[in-house]
C-alpha cells in the first residue's frame, strides 16, 4: 500500500494565518483544524476530515491566509496548484462544481453561527 | 464488428451535415445509455454522467459493458500501460472529490531520474510531495502473488456501480442504427436499444476500427505498436536502487521516443513508446549501460509479464455522431502521455454535453469536439517537442549541456528550475506541450541553456557536475 501527498504530524501547521498563499489543500488521510487568530487567542473554525479542502480563497483572488490550519493527529495531504487548478477550471467549468456547493455550506453554517451569536448576545 | 445499416453513421461527417437533423436530441427521464468499455474513460463517464444528472434531477439509465475483471492478474485483467497516474490528474480528481484509496496507490512517486550515456540527474516535485501514483490497470503482473493492493481500473468501475451504473459482464460484438435508436449487440446473442452509445473501447478493440469501413467520413485513430514488461525486484530492492522516482531513459536510439521504468510494490514497470517499438529497437535499448545500472549488480533480470499494446498517435475523425460519441482512446487522447488524464478530460467533456445539451452530432460538434480538437493542436506541438528531443538524443553536447543545467538546478533550491520545469512537464505529462514549448523561448531559458552548453563541453575536470560515464571509461 501507497500513499499520496505529504505527512505532517499531530499539531504541525499546514498554513499560518495573514502568510501568503498560492494553493489549496485536499486531505487525504485524517483530519486537520482550521483555526482564527483573534487577539492572541485561538478560536477553532471547524475540523476538516478524507476529501475536505482548505486553502480555497488562495486560488480565488485573496492573498493572505485567512486561517491557520494543523493537523490533528498524523494527517495527510495533497496540494492543489492554483496554476493547475484555474487551468483545470478555465477548460471545464463544472470542475468548481463541488467546491461552490461545499462553499455555499459553509457561508450557510457561519450564517447560523452568527445568527445564533446574536441571538445569545 | 459495428455494421452499416440503410443509413449507417449518417451523421457522422462533415459531408453528411446537410442531412443533418437541426433539431438537438436532448435525454430525457429515463432515457438510456450504453457505454462500451469500463476502462477509465468509460467509468469516468458513466460516474459524471450520472453525477451531473444528479444534480439536474434526471433520471437516466447507464449500462457499462466490460467483459474483464480487472481483480484477475496478468493480462486477462489488465488494459497495459505504464500505469503513471499524472500529477494533474491525481490532483484535478482530488478536486472532485475522488482521493485515490493508499490500496489502489501501488506508489507514490516524489521524483524523476533522467539517465542518459553523459549521466543521471534526479528532478525532485516541486513541492517535495509524493504527487504522482503508480498504479495497476489490473491485478498485478502475470503470475503474481497476490497482492494486497487493488486495480485502478477496478476502483474507478467501482465508483460508477456506485453511482447507479449497470455492470454489464458482456463483449460488444455489433453496435447498429435501429430506427431513432441505437442497437447494442453482444457476443452472446442478446440486443438492447439505447438512446446514446458511447464507445470507450480503447484502441485495442476491433470494436472503434469497424467504423472506418462503416461511415465513408469516418477515420479511426492511428496506432502504433509499444512495449511493456514487467521485473520481479520485490520491495527492498526496489526501495534501493529505483527509490519513489520514476527512471526516464534519453538515448541514442532511433525510434525511441520514451522510455520509463516505474517502481511499483514489489515489481517495476518498463514501458518503450515510440515508431513501432520491435525486437531490433527492444535489443538496443536492454543492451544500453544506462539501463543496465539501474537493476541490482547492473544485471537486468528477465521479465515475468510483457504486452505490446497499441497506442493512440491520431484522433479519430470525427469523434461522434448522432446518438454516438467516442471518448479516451477511442476518440483522442495526449501523444505519447497522460493517456488516463485525457480519458478524464474526453470522458467529462462527453458527459458535459450530455447532460446539458443533447446527444445529436451538433451537440457533440459544439460541446465536444473543441476539447478533441485542442489536444490534437497540442499533439502536433508534441510532435515537434519530440523531433527536438530526438535531436538531443543524437547529439552528445547538447545532453551533457541538459544534464548540467538540471543539476546546477537542482543543486540550487533558490534558483528558477526552468530545464527542470519543462523536462518534468514533458516526462510527467502534467502540462500541455504548447505550455512547454513557449518556455523553452523565454530569452533566460535560452540564455542559461547555452551557457551551460559551453560550460558543459570545455575540457575542465574540476566542474561541478555528475560524472560522465563515457569520461570515465575514456
Ligand atoms: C505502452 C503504454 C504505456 C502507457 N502508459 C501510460 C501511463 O503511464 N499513464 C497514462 O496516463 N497513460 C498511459 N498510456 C495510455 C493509456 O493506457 C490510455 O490512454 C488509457 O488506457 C485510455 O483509456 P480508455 O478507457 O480510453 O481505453 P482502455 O484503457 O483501452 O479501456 C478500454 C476498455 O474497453 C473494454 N472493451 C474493449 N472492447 C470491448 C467490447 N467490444 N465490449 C465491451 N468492452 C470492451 C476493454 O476491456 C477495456 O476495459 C499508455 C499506453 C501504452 C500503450
Amino acid at each position: 500500500m501507497a500513499t499520496l501527498g505529504k505527512e505532517y504530524k499531530d499539531r504541525e501547521v499546514i498554513v499560518r494565518q495573514g502568510e501568503a498563499g498560492n494553493c489549496m489543500y485536499v486531505v487525504q488521510e485524517g483530519e486537520v483544524e482550521a483555526i482564527a487568530e483573534v487577539d492572541g487567542r485561538e478560536m477553532r473554525l471547524r475540523k476538516l476530515g478524507p476529501n475536505d479542502f482548505f486553502g480555497e480563497m488562495a486560488l480565488f483572488g485573496a492573498e493572505n491566509r485567512s486561517a491557520t490550519v494543523r493537523a490533528l493527529g498524523t494527517a495527510r495531504v495533497l496540494t492543489i496548484d492554483k496554476k493547475s487548478f484555474l487551468g483545470g477550471v478555465q477548460e471545464d467549468p463544472s470542475l468548481a462544481f463541488r467546491m461552490v456547493k461545499v462553499m455555499s455550506q459553509r457561508i450557510r453554517d457561519l450564517t447560523d453561527r452568527l445568527a445564533e451569536h446574536h441571538l445569545k448576545g | 464488428m459495428i455494421t452499416r445499416t440503410t443509413d449507417g453513421f449518417g451523421q457522422l461527417g462533415e459531408r453528411s451535415q446537410a442531412l443533418r437533423s437541426k433539431s438537438s436530441m436532448p435525454l430525457r427521464d429515463g432515457s438510456r445509455i450504453a457505454v462500451i468499455g469500463a476502462g477509465p474513460a468509460g467509468s469516468m463517464f458513466s460516474y459524471f454522467l450520472l453525477n451531473m444528472a444528479e444534480s439536474v434531477a434526471l433520471d437516466l439509465q447507464v449500462d457499462l459493458y466490460e467483459p474483464r475483471h480487472f481483480c484477475h492478474r496478468g493480462p486477462a485483467g489488465c488494459n497495459h500501460c505504464g500505469g503513471v497516474v499524472s500529477e494533474s490528474l491525481v490532483q484535478r480528481l482530488a478536486t472532485e472529490g475522488i482521493a485515490l484509496p493508499d490500496d489502489v496507490v501501488q506508489r507514490g512517486l516524489e521524483s524523476y531520474t533522467l539517465h542518459m550515456d553523459v549521466g543521471d540527474v534526479e528532478i525532485a516535485t516541486p513541492l517535495h510531495e509524493s504527487r504522482i501514483a503508480a498504479i495497476y490497470r489490473g491485478n498485478g503482473p502475470r503470475n503474481s502473488e497476490p497482492m494486497d493492493t487493488h486495480s485502478f481500473d477496478g476502483y474507478l468501475q467501482q465508483l460508477a456501480s456506485e453511482k447507479g451504473a449497470r455492470i454489464v459482464r458482456q463483449l460488444v460484438s455489433d453496435v447498429r442504427k435501429h430506427d431513432d435508436a441505437m442497437q447494442v449487440e453482444c457476443a452472446d446473442g442478446s440486443v438492447d436499444d439505447y438512446d446514446l452509445v458511447v464507445l470507450a473501447s480503447g484502441v485495442n478493440s476491433r470494436l472503434a476500427k469497424s467504423l472506418e469501413d462503416l461511415a465513408e467520413e469516418h477515420v479511426s485513430p492511428a496506432l502504433t505498436k509499444t512495449f511493456i514488461c514487467e521485473f520481479r525486484l520485490g520491495k527492498e530492492v526496489i526501495r534501493e536502487t529505483l527509490g519513489p522516482s520514476m527512471h526516464v531513459f534519453l538515448l541514442d536510439i532511433p525510434r525511441l521516443e520514451f522510455a520509463a521504468l516505474i517502481p511499483k510494490g514489489d515489481y517495476a514497470t518498463l514501458c518503450l513508446l515510440g515508431d513501432d517499438i520491435d525486437e531490433e529497437l527492444m535489443d538496443r535499448f536492454f543492451g544500453s549501460p544506462e539501463v543496465a545500472r539501474c537493476f541490482p549488480g547492473g544485471v537486468i533480470p528477465r521479465h515475468i509479464c510483457h504486452c505490446y499494446p497499441r497506442i493512440n498517435i491520431r484522433t479519430a475523425r470525427p469523434p461522434f455522431g448522432d446518438r454516438l460519441v467516442m471518448v479516451g482512446d477511442s476518440g483522442t487522447t495526449r501523444l505519447f502521455k497522460d493517456g488516463i488524464g485525457a480519458a478524464y478530460r474526453t470522458a467529462k467533456a462527453a458527459a458535459r454535453t450530455v447532460a446539458f445539451h443533447g446527444v445529436s452530432a451538433d451537440d457533440f460538434r459544439e460541446h465536444y469536439w473543441p476539447l478533441c480538437k485542442k489536444i490534437d493542436a497540442d499533439n502536433r506541438v508534441g510532435k515537434f517537442v519530440f523531433w527536438v528531443g530526438s535531436l538531443v538524443q543524437r547529439a552528445r553536447f547538447a545532453r551533457r549541456g541538459v544534464l548540467s543545467m538540471v543539476a546546477r538546478e537542482q543543486q540550487q533550491s533558490a534558483a528558477p528550475r526552468r530545464m527542470s520545469g519543462v523536462l518534468w512537464d514533458l516526462f510527467s505529462g502534467s502540462a500541455p506541450y504548447t505550455d512547454v514549448f513557449l518556455r523553452t523561448l523565454h530569452p533566460a531559458y535560452v540564455g542559461s541553456l547555452v551557457r551551460n552548453l559551453v560550460a558543459a563541453n570545455l575540457p575542465d575536470k574540476n566542474r561541478d557536475l555528475p560524472r560522465d560515464p563515457g569520461e570515465e571509461r575514456a
